[in-house]
């Protein structure tokens, strides 16, 4: 034998050993709940963030698992003195992935959009303290606030401040186009999305996954099943709490349960009688039994909340004994307020937590004398009429996103339709209070506020139940935002 | 005459899902809304004859209050599926010709469609409701009825005393009524038996599916899906149901098969 065709052999050997070096990492991630949009920044949906912040989208900055803001489209950021002009550097040579230049021109794009009048942002109040946003050259934007804000960087890193570009925004919607580490690849609606690895990204020598699968499962019992059969490597949103001694005992799993900065509220339409009337929600917040809720939906497995705050967070205060369970109680508020026989419809979303909550909270109604309907709707449907119609009376929902109290200062045209002069001028506080033990305060008295107006019944902060593959690292196990970043996560 | 077991025992399963089912309308040894999530997944005692399910209800009380979900759905689904598709049955008998020609095979359409397919697009449509279980269960009951009861009415029709009928001048719809139906009752009794069975069948498959009777009414079907994530716990939560629904299905197979053997004078012969 030759040295050429030994060599010629060698050759052969190595190329089969990249070949299967480069087979492709896929990985497939089971959700609860699909989108019916792909725009984070006009759809208030959590699980597009879940999906596409940080992922297909990115934004000026982003944000650590400790909730630490970290730059991402901005490279370094300078705050002038007064607080209130803030200059980025944005990153050099990065493209979207339909080829276009990624400049300042985008940045302002995204941001004139969002703060355009009219506009259909989910978080327009991230964009209210806003003065001006110019662009002195193409990798440089300078930001200058009204007043200080002490959440405007980490504001920036969510899905609602996606730096989206003029040339694609209008098909985000279907077929979203950012600058992050994944690009979209397709929707079968109903059942997956895919995402494939951009390998322009800037980063991307880091990034191992190649592809993406994100499956819609919103039946608890289905997604055990897939996870089970080894159809899902992750599920980071489980909906089923019973299940967990199970998957704990097998060696496949590894289970977590963290926490997130979801509050879920039996939310009551403040806008419409008898929910505007304090002693009718009064007397809903007696007649619920949290312990009871969170016992039988959630198997124990949930942190009761007073009031609209996150129990982990530094500024909580325990209000869960503000208004103490007594049907009897209850039903003789219902019945001084006139509404004690009349029935009332629930509407709730397609999640685990939500119907199951709903069938509780009815038993409990009925104790007190009042005839809740539960209606189980479509995530579409309660998008269109109770999210944005308003056309319901109660409803259960979680609020994922993080500081969202302010949701109470969004005045009348949020789902909410709770216009209290009192509550924006508190929220309007706490946002501009760069001071963090001033803002405690303040946090706190916010939290007394709400839970003395009883604008919705509290239920209990939302845990993470993360059923994820034991070769599968990287998942955050407590989300302090609503994304979850795929760039750091290894299948071994 | 010996009485065929297969009607024996179905009269009996028929018999003890009926009873429950009528028992409940006056008594449940619980309120069978009554939560108590404290006490969820209680051993069988003397209070709580099978124990009590994930939210602490009582299992007695919410399966005999099933049965009589269940059987409420399939009799007015029968009865309306029966009633519209008999008729139609003997409209075509009656009449014949093209009338006849259109009636069956537009029956044939409804044949080709699979029923609980059908009947969960029904639901999907008109929304969830108990309602719109029995009108769907009962629209894919029309075709079967149909068929049935014209096949009966042609052979009637050949009878001498309906020949003497129409002698005697009494037109087609005085026919059907006073001669042809009495004598195709005996198989449409039998059909509804039989079709009984698959209504029971189908207000589980689509209460399963979330899209029969809306809580808190309980129904067997949605219990056996809410017991699915917990059958490494409490396994029996899925094995009550499941069994109420075989005893009911199963009585009312049993008795519709031997009612027919009663009553079709080919397999008497036979014998």
């Amino acid at each position: 034998m030759t040295t050429r065709s030994l060599s010629a052999i060698a050759a052969l050997g190595m190329a089969l050993f990249a070949a299967a070096a480069q087979a492709e990492t896929k990985l497939v991630i089971g959700l609860q709940q699909e989108p019916t949009s792909l725009d984070p920044t006009s759809d208030a949906t959590a699980s597009i963030d879940g999906m596409l912040t940080q992922n297909v989208y990115e934004s000026l900055t982003t944000v650590a698992p400790t909730g630490d803001v970290l730059p991402q489209l901005a490279e370094s950021w300078t705050v002038s003195d007064n607080g209130l002009t803030y200059t980025f550097k944005l990153a050099q040579g990065v493209k979207y992935h339909d080829g276009t230049d990624f400049d300042s021109a985008d940045v302002l794009f995204a941001f004139n959009r969002a703060m355009a009048e009219g506009s259909t942002n989910p978080s327009k109040g991230y964009f209210k303290p806003i003065a001006s946003v110019e662009a002195p050259d193409a990798q440089t934007v300078v930001i200058t606030l009204k007043k200080k804000d002490a959440f405007f960087l980490f504001n920036m890193a969510q899905g609602d401040a996606s730096i989206v570009a003029e040339e694609s925004v209008d098909g985000n919607a279907t077929t979203p186009i950012g600058t992050g580490p994944f690009k979209y690849d397709s929707w079968t609606r109903g059942d997956r999305l895919t995402l494939v690895k951009n390998p322009d990204w800037r980063g991307a020598s880091g990034v191992q996954l190649d592809k993406v699968e994100f499956r819609f499962i919103a039946d608890p019992a289905a997604a055990a099943a897939a996870i089970m059969s080894d159809e899902i490597d992750a599920y980071p949103g489980f909906g089923a709490p019973e299940m967990l001694p199970q998957f704990e005992a097998d060696p496949r799993f590894s289970v977590n349960v963290g926490s997130t900065e979801g509050e879920v509220i039996l939310a009551m339409n403040n806008s419409k009688p008898p929910f505007d009337n304090i002693e009718v929600r009064r007397a809903v917040s007696t007649a619920i039994d949290r312990e009871e809720i969170i016992e039988g939906a959630m198997y124990g497995v949930a942190v009761p909340i007073g009031s609209f705050y996150p129990p982990h967070g530094s500024a909580y205060v325990d209000l869960t004994g503000a208004y103490p369970h007594d049907a009897a109680k209850a039903k003789a508020m219902f019945e001084a307020a006139g509404v004690a026989g009349t029935t009332m419809t629930l509407r709730v979303p397609p999640f685990a937590y939500a119907t199951r909550s709903a069938e509780i909270i009815q038993a409990e109604l009925a104790e007190a004398g009042i005839d809740a309907k539960v209606e189980n709707v479509e995530w579409g449907f309660w998008l269109d009429e109770v999210y944005k119609k308003k056309n319901y009376d109660m409803t259960i929902i979680a609020h994922t996103s993080p500081n969202d109290m302010g949701n109470f200062a969004r005045g009348p045209d949020y789902f909410y339709g709770y216009n209290d002069p009192k509550m924006t001028a508190l929220w309007d506080s706490i946002s501009t209070e760069a001071d963090d033990a001033k803002r405690a305060e303040l946090l706190k008295e916010g939290q007394k506020y709400l839970s003395d107006q009883a604008v919705h019944g509290f239920l209990f902060q939302l845990p993470q139940i993360s059923i994820i593959k034991t070769n599968v690292k990287g998942f955050w196990q407590s989300s302090p935002v609503l994304f979850q970043p795929l760039a750091g996560i290894t299948v071994e | 005459m010996k009485l065929p077991v297969n009607l024996l025992i179905g009269a009996v399963l028929v018999a003890l899902v009926l009873g429950a089912a009528a028992l409940s309308l006056l008594w449940t040894p619980h309120d069978f809304t009554q939560l108590n999530v404290r006490n969820k997944f209680a051993a069988p005692d003397a209070t709580y004859w099978l124990g009590t399910d994930q939210l602490g209800r009582d299992l007695v009380s919410q399966l005999t209050a099933g049965a009589r979900n269940s059987m409420a759905v399939a009799l007015a689904a029968v009865l309306l599926g029966g009633s519209i598709g008999t008729a139609l049955g003997l409209l075509a008998a009656a009449i014949g010709g093209w009338v006849e020609d259109l009636v069956m095979r537009i029956a044939d359409i409804g044949f080709a469609f699979p029923a609980l397919l059908f009947a969960i697009m029904l639901a999907a449509v008109f929304g969830p409701s108990l309602t719109n279980a029995v009108l769907a269960i009962a629209f894919i009951n029309i075709p079967v009825f149909a068929r049935v009861a014209r096949a009966a009415a042609n052979q009637v029709w050949t009878r001498e005393y309906v020949a003497a009928a129409r002698a005697a001048g009494l037109n087609r719809f005085a026919i059907s009524k006073d001669h042809i139906l009495p004598n195709i009752a005996a198989p449409v009794i039998v059909q509804a038996t039989i079709e009984f069975a698959v209504a029971i069948l189908a207000e589980a498959a689509l209460s399963y599916l979330g899209l029969g009777a809306q809580p808190p009414s309980p129904t067997w079907g949605r219990m056996l899906s809410e017991a699915q994530t917990l059958m490494y716990q409490a396994p029996q939560l899925a094995v009550y149901p499941g069994l109420c629904i075989v005893a009911a299905v199963m009585g009312f197979g049993l008795l519709g098969d031997g009612l027919r053997d009663v009553t079709d004078p080919r397999l008497v012969r036979e014998r």
